[in-house]
């Protein structure tokens, strides 16, 4: 059985280790910057009492007025999940870190976020679009498309 | 000779690539806006004139209805009926046509079994053109029909008739296979119909 933590608990250890990244942490989530998305996830990873080794998935939300990021996380060894979002603000050109370095997992996520939905990766080795073809205008899956 | 892992030189690069497979799908899509007529409507005005078969004709007609080999492309969920009814209790072997060709230079028949969307058609248009004379479409399903649910959608294909001219449709979202097999047989009244000869 997997144990979701406590998204406070583990806000508070984050915000020791990279002050101000934090924006709000609820028992399910905890909201950060998007600045601080990798080195936070590059923490969740290698921290050997964390070890959040697998992303289940990268899932993004348009609320209007800002993007927001969901990333499940799941550690193998010690069997407990936690919730990170992030919000991009920018509805013309928004960019957000991309983990694909951490999780290779997060490729063709990450690549099918940016077709749909039109949001960058900053650091994506192949970052173009995944189910629709080259030239397709617009992102389908955002609220104001059509 | 060391090969270059980083940067591949291929013939075409990937970007060209993606470029081709863009501009391919746009020009169908613009080509695309009507439905193509069925070839063989003149079927009912000939009927209406009573002019009869060679029998020749019914030689070939029965001939070529009794082996129609359905090209596999299946593009979505319509493939489980088309499957079902392919299996020992519906049984397709009983028309001849128990035999799926994976190459579509083998085939007569192509039963577009599913939801076909904008960047899978130009691939479906190609199997089509592949497929030597005669050949037949059957279109099952809704989708295979209008597009069905999602015809408004960005991505699908308002209908086979649009990529290629269709003979049969067989309604249903799935179909049964009974409905199927019916379709089938509508099929091979019309190859029974056709005039092989002229004179």
């Amino acid at each position: 059985m997997i144990l979701a933590l406590s998204g406070k608990e583990v806000a508070a250890e984050l915000e020791q280790n990279f002050p101000g990244s934090v924006v709000e942490s609820g028992e399910n989530s905890i909201l950060v910057k998007s600045e601080s998305v990798f080195a936070i996830a590059e923490y969740l990873k290698n921290t050997p009492e964390l070890d959040f080794s697998y992303l289940t998935h990268i899932s993004a939300v348009d609320y209007y007025n800002y993007f927001e990021l969901v990333y499940q996380l799941i550690s193998i060894q010690h069997k407990h999940s936690l919730v990170i979002k992030t919000r991009c603000y920018d509805r013309q050109n928004p960019v957000i870190p991309s983990v694909v370095k951490l999780w290779r997992g997060a490729d063709f996520q990450e690549r099918e976020i940016y077709d749909l939905m039109g949001v960058s990766f900053e650091g994506h080795p192949n970052l173009k679009r995944i189910a629709l073809w080259q030239g397709f205008e617009g992102h389908p899956l955002r609220k104001d498309y059509l | 000779m060391e090969v270059d892992i980083v940067t591949p030189k291929h013939i075409y690069s990937d970007e060209d690539l993606d470029r081709t497979e863009g501009q391919a799908i746009e020009a169908l899509k613009k080509s695309a806006t009507e439905i193509i007529p069925d070839p063989d409507r003149w079927l009912e005005e000939e009927l209406e004139r009573n002019i009869l078969l060679t029998s020749l004709d019914s030689i070939l007609n029965w001939a070529r209805r009794s082996s129609l080999w359905p090209a596999i492309c299946f593009p979505a969920c319509c493939a489980f009926e088309f499957i079902a009814a392919n299996a020992s209790r519906f049984d397709l072997s009983r028309f001849g046509m128990e035999i799926l060709r994976a190459s579509p230079r083998q085939a007569d028949l192509m039963v577009t079994a599913g939801t076909l969307t904008w960047k899978m058609a130009p691939q479906v248009k190609r199997i089509y053109e592949q497929m030597a004379e005669p050949k037949w479409v059957i279109a099952m399903g809704a989708c295979g029909i209008s597009g069905g649910i999602f015809r408004s959608s960005y991505n699908v294909v308002p209908g086979y008739n649009h990529i290629v001219p269709v003979d049969v449709y067989v309604p249903g979202c799935p179909p049964r296979p009974e409905a199927l097999i019916y379709g089938i047989r509508m099929l091979h009244s019309k190859i029974s119909q056709r005039r092989n000869i002229e004179g």
